[in-house]
């Protein structure tokens, strides 16, 4: 079992600890999740409550298991052990509340498909079996994709947008989803400065809507100015928490290891004491 | 009039109607990346076919049609089992299945003394497109008339039902296989499961290509899976417009592969008429290069244009 309890429960706890949280109340705990491709293991017995309402940024070297542990926790790759709850409930139950954004890679964007087709897929859930998309549902879309910047794309078929444009149609179609929990897969990645201004924008609208949200990052460099909290792994759970009291240098070195010059620790260690 | 309404009719019917039943399908196929599908589909259910024809004793018949599925069910199911027991790659795996489950075909063909029958080699590869007639066909106003109607070859019958079929499958389920297609991650957290969609559009396509197959042999079968969608893919950036042209390709390569197979070698000059089946195939394979050459955008030659313009500003 792991020794230290989930940051989430702490950060509940603050101001009342002898209350105990209602597990209905975490949005999305994972508990003791082991993932191997091929025998060989990429998370070992990772257990993490996200807090509610943050914006936490999910962050490691390289085969750290970032993605692997969003995909994972959903049931979308097969895993050794672990369960994933979604306030309380199974993943199987709690699919519906969440909202999965993969990476741009993931997707064939030479599809047939414009950018509102594939905003509509978010809606698809909602929508339900065997029936079409109305017309409600399409201004529904219409609306996702303003709020990203990107009505003027609607029907741009999807291939045709530039790699930031494609990540702002991959957003929208997560709005359209309106879950409660939101999970990207480094959606920064080789997007322009406007889709990053764009995507941030999103994030905190969202957080401050009273949604949670989990985001896998590289740039550390962005990741005081970003985020609230932060989930460090490294093939196991290194650490997590408020970015003030977690960002720090032992931790990264701890998840990095060599990986980071000294010198590069001690310019994201020394923005922590401003 | 009554020799096109008996003879030419029918085999226009029976071409047309195999390739939109295997057009339309096709259109998932290659979006799925599973082009080959088509072909691999068409070995595995042989073992299927052929148990069906012993329980049936007619070719043609629906009993074959279930083995068919339930082969490709079986082949399916199979091929997950190798993959998780054997790890081995999908591939593999499936390379595996198809050789085997063609081979058992084989055997039970031979040992059964079926062989003789209908299923021999001949008619696997170029069907029988030729042999289908309506005798009951005298004039136009036969097409709309019922009794008539209901005595056209049993194989045509069957394909239009099949071809029904198709239609309200790919009708009923467009967003969950669009979405599937896609992007299955999304589709299975949306609760459309990818693995059920992915098993019920294998089972449609080996059910079209055994209604296609006794019919039209393995050559057009394999072809109407991947031309019509990939001619109807350079045309439109919509799905909903690719499936309605794709099947307008089939449709046309039915008719003008059989015109010309039947017709064409006479306005040569020549004595003889040539396979309608392999002839479709070429059709479905002109269009398809017609359409790489003047495709409004995707076009080798509007490509080409841009590239100039662009080059010239």
């Amino acid at each position: 079992m792991h020794d230290r309890s989930p940051s989430g429960l702490h950060l509940l706890h603050d101001t009342d600890a002898t209350k105990s949280v209602s597990p209905a109340d975490l949005p999305f705990t994972v508990q003791g999740m082991t993932v191997a491709y091929h025998h060989k293991p990429v998370l070992w017995g990772v257990s993490y409550s996200a807090p509610k309402g943050c914006l936490t940024a999910i962050i490691g070297p390289n085969g750290a298991g970032k993605s692997t542990f969003l995909k994972a926790a959903l049931g979308l790759i097969p895993k050794l052990s672990g369960e994933t709850r979604i306030f309380g409930d199974p993943i199987e139950k709690g699919l519906k509340r969440i909202a999965y954004v993969p990476q741009r890679s993931a997707v064939d964007w030479d599809f047939p498909a414009t950018a509102i087709d594939v905003v509509l897929m978010g809606l698809y859930g909602q929508i339900g079996w065997f029936r079409w998309p109305s017309r409600k549902h399409r201004q529904t879309a219409l609306d996702c994709l303003k709020s990203v910047g990107m009505q003027d794309f609607a029907n741009r078929q999807i291939g045709q947008l530039s790699g930031g444009q494609q990540q702002r149609v991959f957003l929208a179609r997560a709005l359209a989803q309106n879950a409660e929990v939101y999970l990207m897969d480094e959606p920064f990645a080789g997007v322009d400065a406007a889709t990053e201004k764009a995507i941030v924008t999103v994030l905190r609208q969202l957080v401050a809507e009273g949604r949670t949200v989990l985001v896998v990052h590289h740039d550390l460099e962005t990741v005081r100015d970003y985020y609230s909290h932060i989930l460090l792994l490294n093939g196991q759970h290194v650490a997590d928490g408020p970015v003030e009291t977690t960002f720090t240098s032992e931790n990264l070195q701890k998840a990095y290891g060599g990986r980071l010059a000294s010198t590069q620790l001690d310019g994201l260690s020394q923005a922590s004491g401003a | 009039m009554d020799i096109f309404l008996q003879f030419d009719l029918p085999s226009i019917l029976l071409g047309s109607l195999a390739a939109l039943a295997c057009g339309l399908l096709g259109n998932f196929l290659v979006l799925r990346k599973q082009a080959l599908m088509g072909d691999a589909i068409s070995h595995v259910v042989l073992p299927g076919i052929v148990l069906g024809f012993l329980f049936s004793h007619s070719t043609g018949s629906w009993a074959m049609m279930l083995g068919a599925g339930a082969a490709a069910i079986f082949a399916v199911l199979l091929i997950e089992l190798i993959r998780r027991v054997g790890n081995v790659e999908p591939g593999a795996a499936m390379g595996v299945v198809f050789t085997t489950m063609f081979a058992a075909g084989v055997v039970i063909l031979e040992r059964t003394g079926t062989a003789g029958v209908h299923l021999d080699v001949e008619h696997a590869l170029y069907g029988n497109l030729e042999s289908a007639i309506w005798l009951d066909a005298y004039s136009l106003s036969d097409l709309w008339n019922w009794q008539a109607l209901s005595t056209l070859p049993e194989s045509i019958q069957q394909l239009f039902v099949v071809n029904l079929l198709i239609i309200a499958f790919i009708v009923l389920f467009f967003k969950e296989l669009k979405i599937s297609s896609f992007d299955p991650l999304l589709s299975a957290s949306l609760g459309f499961s990818p693995k059920w969609l992915g098993l019920a559009l294998i089972v449609m396509v080996a059910v079209a290509a055994v209604a296609a197959f006794s019919a039209v042999g393995s050559i057009l079968v394999i072809a109407m899976f991947i031309c019509p969608a990939a001619t109807a893919r350079m045309l439109t950036d919509n799905l909903k417009v690719q499936l309605v042209l794709s099947g307008i390709a089939s449709l046309s390569a039915g008719l003008f592969g059989y015109l010309l197979a039947a017709f064409g070698p006479g306005l040569l000059g020549y004595e003889f008429s040539v396979s309608a089946a392999g002839m479709i195939a070429v059709v479905a394979g002109l269009q398809q290069l017609l359409a790489m050459l003047f495709a409004p955008h995707y076009g080798v030659i509007m490509r080409r244009r841009r590239q100039k313009k662009h080059a010239v500003a």
